[in-house]
């Protein structure tokens, strides 16, 4: 990050006493130390929040080793503990909610910043600004009063008899589960992918547009072939922004998953997530492996929002090299 | 500046009054499942003597259990006995032992949703463990038609649901069905959180209540206290003595009674499937933990009094918030066993 800056305090006295006194003085060299301490601190911070989660876990690390990664069993009565269904969960919830997150937002996105009338367009941006900010628990509400029993009484029923020669629509309808998580998480991340797809979209010169239209383009095919790629780094911004979001929700989707450490190749399966089996467990874990294992769990949630983020630079990195010119991400 | 200075002098001046004024405080942790009416206690006690201010933070037995032996707070509560291993961390840490002291009772009723049929079950041991084991899986299993003559019971699978979250509340339940089913002692154990063989998780009462009322032909468990709150319909069980017995306040009490007499001196006693006609089998004291030897002597003479006043004049608030009182034997042995406090 900024750690580039380190080398200003150092220069000071040393070139000139006087002059460094003098910016002190003025304020330059007080925002300078201030500020780069605040940007120091996120990395500080980051830093020591993955220590302590290693030295936290030891104890599970040392007597399961990569086991943990790939074991099934959670049982705390006879101390035996893997996190590949937590795991299985948080990835195929998240997947499911941004399999209906991106088509939606992004298309909601090119309506509002392209095809609407501006007043429209506003109008909208508040209420999508709105929905982002609700609590959670308040979408895990939602879920447990009208998503579940729709999708139990409706839904399931609906895809079992239409798709039900695929595995991924087999089984029991309890109407919780991987399905209902994802449906919930993706009402939740829609609102971050269409707020900062729009103010992409948005901010694309017009000449752009007009170069395309010149050409003979239609009004679609300029949006669609000239506008959309070169906003796509930021959108591809956004995408991730929601994924980050759906990956460490806890509460709406502990309220719709069912709980229940599952693998299963059905989406009307129960499951259980990272983040809720964390916030579940925690303040009842007794003995000193159980909780270690909760927070290694923690640890392994950290890795996997890591190594996602970290895919998602690359791919960033990847497609500007094509010939994007936005840097929004 | 001198406007600011007098501020800040005006509230450190306030404040040390206030801090003085209080006096002594008292801290403890632990079991939510009491918390109602430990909260009701502190008020109540703080009235009667205001030297003494009671704080207390419900974060979970296990919670309460680490922090009280951490030494972070005064007193701990818990819903489950604390088990050999941390009785030896306290004492390994302290150099002395921690006591145990009952101070209500709950019960654990299950509670189901089944189209069509209105009356209250009768559940057998078997055919609760059985269901929870994920051997029975429908409605009109002998094991359940059997007790219930009369009920129409439907052939539609079984939705078992539990606690997702780890509570006193799954430790007693799972308590019982470890004393009555050899394999779910073998196979699940007891504890605040288990791997459960079948069933949804919900988070809380409140969750395993939604998710059963939201769910046709499931069956889950939920606290006394709040099926009676929001008049949630629950079965009976059979009790040891064979006698299907409907969760009451008074059946719970008599759970207590029938095993005040096997009470041991540390009081770490399950009462579930006590002894008795009238016992109602999934029932559970809740404890506070108090360390033996606390040094400040003014600390210790309030907790001593406070302990004191909560068995005896304090079971006066019980009822009217749904715990059961404790029954007078056990209040009798407790009295000799503050003393033990030093």
């Amino acid at each position: 990050m900024a750690t580039t800056t380190t080398t200003v305090p150092s220069a000071g006295p040393v070139a000139g006493s006087r002059s460094f006194l003098s910016r002190l003085r003025s304020g330059d060299e007080v925002a300078r130390l201030i500020t780069f301490l605040f940007a120091a601190s996120v990395v500080l911070i980051t830093v020591w929040l993955v220590v302590e989660l290693w030295r936290e876990s030891a104890l599970p690390r040392h007597k399961f080793g990569f086991a943990f990664l790939v074991t099934q069993v959670w049982d705390p009565i006879f101390d035996k503990f893997g996190a590949l269904t937590f795991i299985y969960g948080t990835v195929v919830t998240s997947a499911v909610a941004l399999l209906i997150a991106i088509p939606l937002g992004i298309g909601a996105a090119i309506f509002l910043a392209e095809l609407a009338p501006a007043r429209v367009s506003d109008t909208l941006e508040f209420f999508i600004d709105l929905l982002a900010a609700v609590p959670s628990v308040i979408y895990g509400l939602l879920g447990v009063f009208i998503i579940i029993p729709l999708m139990r009484d409706y839904i399931q029923p609906a895809l079992k008899d239409a798709l039900g020669f695929l595995p991924l629509f087999q089984g029991p309808a309890y109407g919780v589960g991987f399905l209902t998580a994802g449906i919930v998480l993706a009402i939740m991340v829609i609102p971050y992918i269409i707020s900062v797809s729009r103010e992409v979209l948005l901010s694309v010169p017009r000449d752009q547009r007009e170069a395309a239209l010149a050409l003979g383009a239609t009004r679609w095919e300029s949006t669609w072939q000239v506008v959309v790629p070169f906003a796509r780094t930021g959108i591809m911004g956004s995408i991730f922004l929601a994924l980050a979001r759906a990956l460490g929700e806890t509460m709406a989707v502990t309220m719709v998953v069912g709980n229940t450490p599952t693998i299963s190749a059905s989406l009307f399966s129960p499951g259980y997530s990272i983040a809720a089996v964390i916030a579940n467990e925690f303040t009842e874990a007794t003995g000193d492996l159980y909780l270690q294992s909760l927070i290694e769990l923690g640890l392994v949630l950290f890795l996997i929002t890591f190594i996602l983020n970290g895919l998602a630079r690359l791919l960033i990195v990847v497609t500007a090299q094509r010939g994007s010119g936005m840097g929004n991400a | 500046m001198k406007r600011i200075a007098a501020l800040l002098a005006f509230v450190l001046a306030f404040g040390g009054a206030i801090y003085a004024a209080g006096a002594l405080s008292i801290n403890g942790a632990g079991a939510t499942f009491p918390y109602p009416i430990y909260s009701k206690w502190f008020d109540e006690y703080h009235k009667k003597d205001a030297n003494i201010q009671i704080n207390y933070q419900s974060i979970g037995s296990g919670g309460g259990i680490k922090q009280v032996t951490e030494g972070t707070v005064d007193f701990g509560a818990s819903d489950g006995p604390m088990n050999e291993e941390q009785l030896k961390a306290f004492q390994d840490k302290h150099g002395f032992g921690i006591l145990h002291f009952p101070t209500v009772l709950g019960a654990v009723v299950p509670t189901y949703n089944i189209p069509g049929v209105e009356a209250s079950l009768n559940f057998t041991p078997e055919a609760l463990a059985g269901i929870y084991l994920g051997k029975i899986t429908k409605w009109n299993d002998p094991a359940i038609t059997g007790p219930n003559k009369g009920v129409k019971l439907p052939g539609s699978d079984i939705v078992v649901v539990h606690r997702a979250d780890g509570s006193g509340t799954t430790y007693c339940f799972t308590d019982y069905l470890s004393k009555v089913s050899e394999e779910w002692k073998t196979k699940v154990g007891k504890g605040t959180s288990v791997n459960w063989p079948v069933g949804l998780g919900g988070k809380g009462n409140e969750g395993v209540t939604g998710t059963v009322k939201n769910t046709p032909n499931s069956i889950g468990y939920v606290e006394l206290i709040y099926a009676e709150a929001n008049k949630i319909p629950y079965g009976s069980m059979k009790n040891a003595a064979g006698v299907f017995v409907k969760a009451s306040l008074a059946a719970v009490s008599a759970a207590a009674a029938g095993a005040s007499k096997e009470m041991p001196d540390d009081f770490r006693v399950s009462i579930t499937n006590a002894p008795g006609k009238a016992t109602y089998p999934i029932s559970t004291f809740t404890w506070l933990l108090v360390p033996e030897k606390i040094s400040d002597t003014a600390k210790r003479d309030a907790i001593k009094s406070f302990v004191k006043w909560a068995i005896t004049d304090g079971q006066g608030y019980a009822e009217g918030l749904a715990y059961a009182k404790l029954p007078k034997e056990v209040v009798a042995k407790e009295m000799k066993a503050i003393s033990k406090i030093q």
